[in-house]
């Protein structure tokens, strides 16, 4: 029987490729190891390798589609014997539990952009900055918005600020000749030269320090770390010199540098490269923590940070990389640092999250809509200084609240929340304020435990119904 | 000269003095002699006077004096050129002295007064100087490296020819991300010195109970940059290195490593018995090498009076005593300077 070539998941976050090129003919003949085709992820170009022998039967995706779903059939390679007669005895298209297993987790697929010409199928999924409710205050009316992914938005921010300013400069893993490991640095190297866009070698502690040092002699370093989990070697100088220096020189030395890169939960990585440094760095004086969930705020907060006289946390998150929203084309859109934004209005509950955390935050207030329960959700974009006159006077409207974060639930960024909700809102509260955060576990890697560590819509709902007394 | 050049010098036992090798280094002027002596007296009365306010309960935390290895800082300092930087770690009182930093100011620091260059924020172990291009200062074993690294990082992306010194000691000498600094100032040809004091000690263990490699102007080899050992107790010898490492750096050839052989006669704090060597080791050092002493017989030998000396001890303990009263009356920061400082 024929044998089913099938679009590949070629990263642990790929949901789907473009097929740029085939490099075989219909009609070839095919050994095992043979590069077949070119795929392009959101990370890089790719070769896709036969593991079967025998002779390419049919090309079912044409070179040059766009947006090829993991595990589509993208052709057939016929065995020996079999010739194109046989085509139709090809199994059905590849079964859909099967698929669904190998795919990352749901939440992320369902927030899946259609941003470029695909499938009709992806039309609900509501994204981010169209739920808006309230208009961003920063943006003029009548602003002509620009759709893009939230890389392009990270991109452009950088070469904004890198074209305006020639003391800022980018160093890290892969950001130069290989484009970024996760594209978001692609084109820098060749605009601003290999003096601005740095590669260095794989020592985070090292130059974690060197950035510090030249950020202390006047420069503005932005320093990519390709995941924050890789910053727990380089802790020491972001805390120690970076953080401390201009209290430690009585206001004589400070430091303006940015730390980026993704943090938290990517998709199938397990413990060690799945954490959230969230409440790690918003609990340390001296550093501004910033953790964006839309594409305009991605933009306008990482402008922002590169301009910060301080050192700036710019926690990046690797799942919302390839969503696209619409950026205000403003030829220079800044958002302050250290300003909550409410994201959708309601009277009912206070619904309070950042980065990530809010596509759950969302997708409950869409559930939470329909059965009559009204949320107001504010994402909090910048976790140290935190905006607590935002999230009182919320609290104070609908008194309750419930935090959403990815990150554990002790000494986390949930409890400082209702902490802070307890201090100055404490007579408008109805109920105890609850917190949905990641489960007190290492997060594994089985598929569906992981599902189970992060937190989830439902879990969401249940807690805004559970201080509505619902 | 790409490989590493050394001057002969074995592993001492602890009794002899170091790096006392090969050829004597060239000599001084007159004039530049009276200035290593004036400076070199200065840091030590200087770290005399903080032992005694230690003491008397004007300073407080950690403290880590300087004496004995005075010619280091102040021969590498008469190396450099205005705009070339310094940083270092905690033992870092001579260094902020010699890079031309008041001493009322470090005095005040250590007695955590307004006046002090921190005002009172910072301690012994975190002082800087924008104006002096003195950049810590810092209390944390072997991030001054990468900083230092960081700071020549700035002058070659500047093309400038400035040259960073990053001064750290035996026992940072043991720490990765020194390695990790090495090779990408090798790799990238950064105008960094990076200069070991050897004091024999990290804190009570010995060089020899903590180091795989004792020569320490080694430790660059598998990353290609060339090394020295250096008699760091005369200060001539200090400047001759200083000079020959300057010039390396400046003309593009990117890092280099001075191992400074040097003693320091106190404990490794104001809190450190010393008990890990003998009472006899130190004399003998004291006795046999100490920097001052080297010069001042020198200038005795070229016909200098006694009395000349003691007049630059005399000015030298009037700036030191006068800083000492300063930083005891000074006021304490005012308690707004809690939260100020925090953010730009």
């Amino acid at each position: 029987m024929p044998i089913q070539v099938l679009m590949p998941a070629l990263s642990p976050t790929m949901e789907k490729g473009n097929l740029s090129k085939w490099l075989k003919k219909e009609g070839e003949a095919i050994k095992s190891g043979d590069v077949i085709a070119e795929i392009e992820t959101d990370k890089a170009t790719m070769e896709v390798e036969a593991t079967d022998e025998g002779t390419l039967g049919k090309i079912l995706i044409p070179e040059g589609t766009a947006d090829v779903a993991v595990n589509t059939p993208i052709a057939t390679i016929l065995a020996d014997g079999e010739s194109a007669a046989d085509l139709g005895k090809a199994p059905a298209p590849a079964k859909q539990e099967k698929a669904a297993e190998s795919v990352p987790p749901a939440e992320a697929k369902a927030e899946a952009p259609a941003s470029k010409s695909g499938g009709g199928e992806e039309k609900k999924a509501p994204s981010a900055p169209k739920a808006a409710a309230e208009p961003d205050p920063e943006v003029p009316a009548g602003t002509e918005m620009v759709t893009m992914t939230i890389r392009e938005a990270l991109r452009d921010a950088m070469a904004e600020e890198m074209r305006r300013d020639p003391d800022v400069f980018v160093m890290g893993e892969e950001v130069a000749e290989y484009q970024g490991a996760y594209k978001v640095t692609q084109g820098l190297l060749q605009e601003f030269g290999a003096k601005r866009v740095i590669d260095t070698p794989i020592t985070e502690h090292g130059f974690a320090g060197i950035g510090v040092g030249a950020a202390m002699a006047g420069l503005k370093p932005i320093v990519e770390f390709m995941t924050f989990n890789f910053a727990m070697q380089a802790m020491d100088q972001i805390i120690n010199s970076a953080a401390k220096t201009l209290y430690m020189s009585g206001g004589q030395m400070g430091c303006a540098i940015v730390f980026r890169g993704p943090n938290g939960a990517a998709a199938r990585v397990a413990a060690q490269h799945s954490q959230d440094y969230s409440a790690w760095y918003s609990q340390v004086p001296g550093l501004k923590v910033i953790a964006p969930y839309s594409a305009a705020d991605y933009k306008g907060l990482l402008k922002a940070a590169i301009r910060d006289p301080n050192p700036v946390i710019f926690l990046e998150n690797e799942m919302l990389y390839g969503h696209s929203g619409e950026v205000p084309k403003l030829d220079d859109y800044v958002i302050p640092i250290g300003k909550a934004r409410i994201v959708r209005t309601g009277g009912h509950v206070t619904i309070i999250s950042w980065s990530n955390g809010m596509s759950y935050a969302l997708k409950a207030a869409d559930e939470l809509a329909k059965e009559g329960i009204e949320a107001e959700v504010i994402d909090l974009r910048t976790l140290r200084p935190m905006d607590t006159d935002t999230l009182v006077a919320s609290v104070k409207k609908t008194g309750r609240a419930v935090t959403v974060e990815e990150g554990w639930q002790q000494n986390g960024v949930g409890g400082e929340i209702a902490a802070r909700i307890m201090e100055h809102a404490f007579d408008y509260l109805d109920a105890p304020v609850a917190r949905v955060s990641g489960k007190d576990v290492p997060m594994p890697y089985a598929a569906n435990l992981e599902k189970l560590a992060l937190p989830s819509v439902a879990e969401v709902v249940e807690a805004a119904k559970a201080v509505c007394y619902r | 000269m790409a490989a590493p050049k050394k001057s002969a010098t074995k592993e001492t036992s602890g009794e002899k003095a170091q790096g006392n090798g090969s050829s004597s280094p060239p000599e001084f002027t007159r004039d530049q002699e009276l200035s290593a002596l004036r400076d070199m007296l200065l840091i030590r009365r200087f770290e005399e006077k903080a032992g005694q306010l230690y003491g008397m309960g004007a300073i407080g935390g950690f403290c880590h004096l300087y004496i004995g290895q005075e010619a280091i800082v102040v021969g590498m300092q008469m190396a450099l050129k205005k705009g070339d930087q310094v940083i270092t770690g905690y033992r870092d009182h001579g260094h902020m002295l010699a890079t031309g930093m008041e001493a009322k100011g470090v005095m005040a620091e250590l007695t955590g007064r307004h006046g002090g260059y921190s005002h009172g924020k910072g301690g012994s172990m975190h002082m800087f100087s924008k104006e002096k291009n003195f950049f810590g200062g810092h209390g944390i074993v072997g991030a001054q490296v990468s900083l230092g690294t960081g700071l020549a990082f700035a002058n070659r992306y500047r093309g400038n020819d400035f040259v960073s010194l990053a001064y750290f000691g035996d026992g940072a000498s043991n720490q990765g991300q020194v390695y990790e600094s090495f090779n990408m100032a090798e790799l990238w040809k950064l105008p960094v010195i990076y200069v070991i004091e050897n004091n024999r000690y990290a804190m009570g263990t010995s060089v020899s109970r903590s180091s795989a490699q004792t020569d320490f102007s080694k430790r660059g080899v598998s990353f290609n940059i060339p090394g020295e050992q250096v008699d760091g107790m005369d200060v001539r010898a200090v400047k001759a290195a200083g000079d020959m490492a300057v010039a390396w750096c400046r003309a593009g050839k990117g890092p280099y490593i001075l191992e400074m052989q040097t003693y320091r006669y106190r404990g490794h704090s104001m809190s450190d018995p010393a008990k890990y060597r003998t009472r006899e080791e130190v004399d003998k050092v004291r006795h046999d090498q100490d920097p001052i002493e080297q010069v001042r017989n020198r200038l005795l030998a070229a016909k200098m009076s006694e009395q000349e000396l003691k007049a630059i001890d005399a000015e030298v303990r009037e700036i030191v005593n006068a800083a000492a009263d300063f930083a005891q009356h000074d006021p304490e920061p005012d308690p707004s300077e809690l939260y100020t400082d925090i953010y730009r």
